[in-house]
């Protein structure tokens, strides 16, 4: 059984941001919302890096943990889906989330939230809708998944920064870049995520 | 050689020197393919973490919270969620409430021991009465809609089912978002009506050197409040103004906090919440099952003459004299 994780090589990350528009794009996504988003560290300094981030499909995922109606599981695949007929928008799981990966459509005030929104991994939802339906699409987004293919930001990505698929996989891609070119800033998010980091 | 030269010479010597010496410092920064290391001056995530309790880094859309990549204290909150308060929060609730049946058990409810008399006092006004059930009704609505979102899912959803506990913690929700205002507009009005006669006084010590009346046979000096009531007084002002500075701040997120302090507003809100529980639970069983004659006092605002002179005799006393010097036949408010 595969465990699918994200894996961003910062030292090919080039902020171009296609991966957020791809994302908006294939899903969908609704105003104010960004699934996934590229942040830059220490920007205009030596060293500058960026590094593309979504939900990473926690092990253990805090989110899940935390929604007092347990509308958020894991897959098989280690996927992370939830149910947007169960959300009732308390806003938790953000609070939990390493990576800010949960958001809410509205303002928030007055727990006025609406009901959560995140990366399936272009998965489809966790709902009852039936797998790559018109009502799951209108409501969770693409899914690529169900058809075999990985999720849309790392498919298109120009660098090949970010990494999709098999956590095995994509680790065993990383350690030879870095040993090829002899350096490497490390899989950002991994070892909060997944509770090891990728050691070369 | 002229002295000009002579200058060159150890300037030309000098920049020698230099550049043998920086050589290896340059030779550390290239790749092992002998081009240069980008990665010589980045700082890895492992260290970052360590210096910083987050990292963050600039952002394109306006979001600010987005710029917030790793919060590893994410996880730190969902330990307290779902274990410290879980377990915790269900400790200090069975546990106040097992010290309540075992109160009841050893000490029975507090019978006026004189028996009735049949002459009413009136302690309570209708609006001292009104402020505290505005307070009382708010803070159960607040209480088990706030205990749903923590227990909830372990306690009703199996009941129930998933899509009903949705809907009823959906609504839960919204009845607990706008109830607070009413909770906060009572609790601002008993701290103001009950403030004098919550004040501590000499009586006081004295009313705790004698058991607080919980000693059979024997009855206490008091005020219009008696000590314990003094301190649920404070208490519940104290984890009032708590919880409503806390919930205010979740109602309204990330204005002026960012995602640290939600995580505390949230864990205050939840610690304060379950020890204002208790103590209510303390409250209400002395209010009603604890002790005969108390519920009267708020129920009707009239308590029996008897059970008055028992518990707070000091303020009968009062009470009584100034009916007299007024000369009225009915009893006059509590002041």
């Amino acid at each position: 059984m595969a465990r699918m994780k994200f894996l961003c090589d910062a030292d090919r990350c080039i902020d171009c941001n296609a991966c957020v528009t791809a994302c908006k794009n294939e899903n969908e996504v609704p105003w104010g919302i960004n699934r996934r988003r590229v942040v830059t560290i220490n920007d205009g300094k030596p060293g500058e890096r960026s590094v593309s981030m979504a939900c990473m499909h926690c092990t253990d995922p805090p989110c899940a943990a935390v929604c007092p109606v347990n509308c958020i599981y894991p897959t098989e695949d280690g996927i992370v889906l939830h149910s947007k007929d169960v959300c009732i928008g308390c806003g938790y799981c953000f609070y939990a989330c390493p990576f800010g990966a949960p958001q809410y459509p509205k303002v928030g005030n007055f727990g006025s939230r609406g009901k959560m929104d995140k990366c399936t991994y272009c998965a489809g939802g966790g709902g009852d809708e039936p797998s790559g339906s018109a009502e799951e699409f209108a409501k969770y987004g693409s899914n690529r998944f169900g058809e075999g293919k990985l999720p849309l930001c790392a498919e298109m990505c120009s660098t090949k920064s970010l990494l999709a698929g098999d956590g095995d996989i994509i680790a065993q891609i990383y350690k030879e870049r870095v040993l090829k070119r002899g350096y490497g800033s490390g899989a950002w998010g991994w070892l909060t995520a997944y509770h090891e980091g990728i050691e070369v | 050689m002229t002295f000009l030269a002579r200058v060159r010479l150890v300037i030309v010597a000098v920049m020698l020197i230099g550049t043998v010496a920086s050589a290896p410092a340059i030779a550390q920064k290239l790749g092992p393919d002998g081009a240069p290391n980008p990665t010589a001056s980045v700082t890895s995530e492992r260290d970052l973490l360590k210096q910083f309790r987050r990292v963050e880094g600039r952002i394109d859309i306006p979001d600010s919270k987005a710029a917030v990549l790793i919060q590893p204290a994410g996880r730190t909150w969902d330990y307290f969620h779902e274990v410290l308060l879980h377990w915790g929060g269900a400790f200090v609730i069975l546990g106040t409430v097992a010290l309540l049946g075992l109160a009841y058990l050893i000490l029975g409810r507090i019978r006026i021991a004189a028996g009735r008399s049949g002459q009413k006092v009136l302690r309570f006004k209708a609006f001292e009465r009104f402020s505290h059930w505005l307070t009382a009704v708010s803070f159960v609505a607040l209480g088990l809609t706030g205990l749903n979102i923590s227990f909830g899912k372990i306690v009703l959803l199996p009941l129930i089912g998933p899509n009903a506990f949705s809907s009823l913690s959906e609504a839960a929700k919204y009845v607990h978002n706008f109830t607070s205002f009413s909770f906060m507009a009572g609790l601002v009005l008993i701290a103001v009506i009950f403030l004098r006669d919550n004040l501590l006084e000499r009586v006081d010590i004295d009313w705790l050197r004698q058991g607080g009346g919980f000693i059979k046979g024997k009855h206490a000096p008091a005020g219009r409040f008696n000590l314990g009531e003094k301190l649920v007084y404070w208490l519940s002002l104290a984890a009032g103004v708590a919880v409503s500075l806390s919930g205010l701040l979740l109602l309204f997120p990330f204005y002026g906090t960012d995602i640290a302090d939600m995580q505390l507003a949230q864990v205050v809100h939840a610690v304060v919440a379950i020890f204002f529980v208790a103590l209510i639970l303390a409250h209400i069983y002395i209010g009603t099952l604890g002790m005969e004659g108390a519920f009267e006092a708020m129920g009707t605002g009239e308590v029996d003459l008897n059970w008055a002179k028992e518990h707070h005799d000091l303020w009968l006393a009062r009470q009584l004299a100034s009916e007299n010097r007024q000369g009225e036949p009915s009893a006059t408010p509590a002041e």
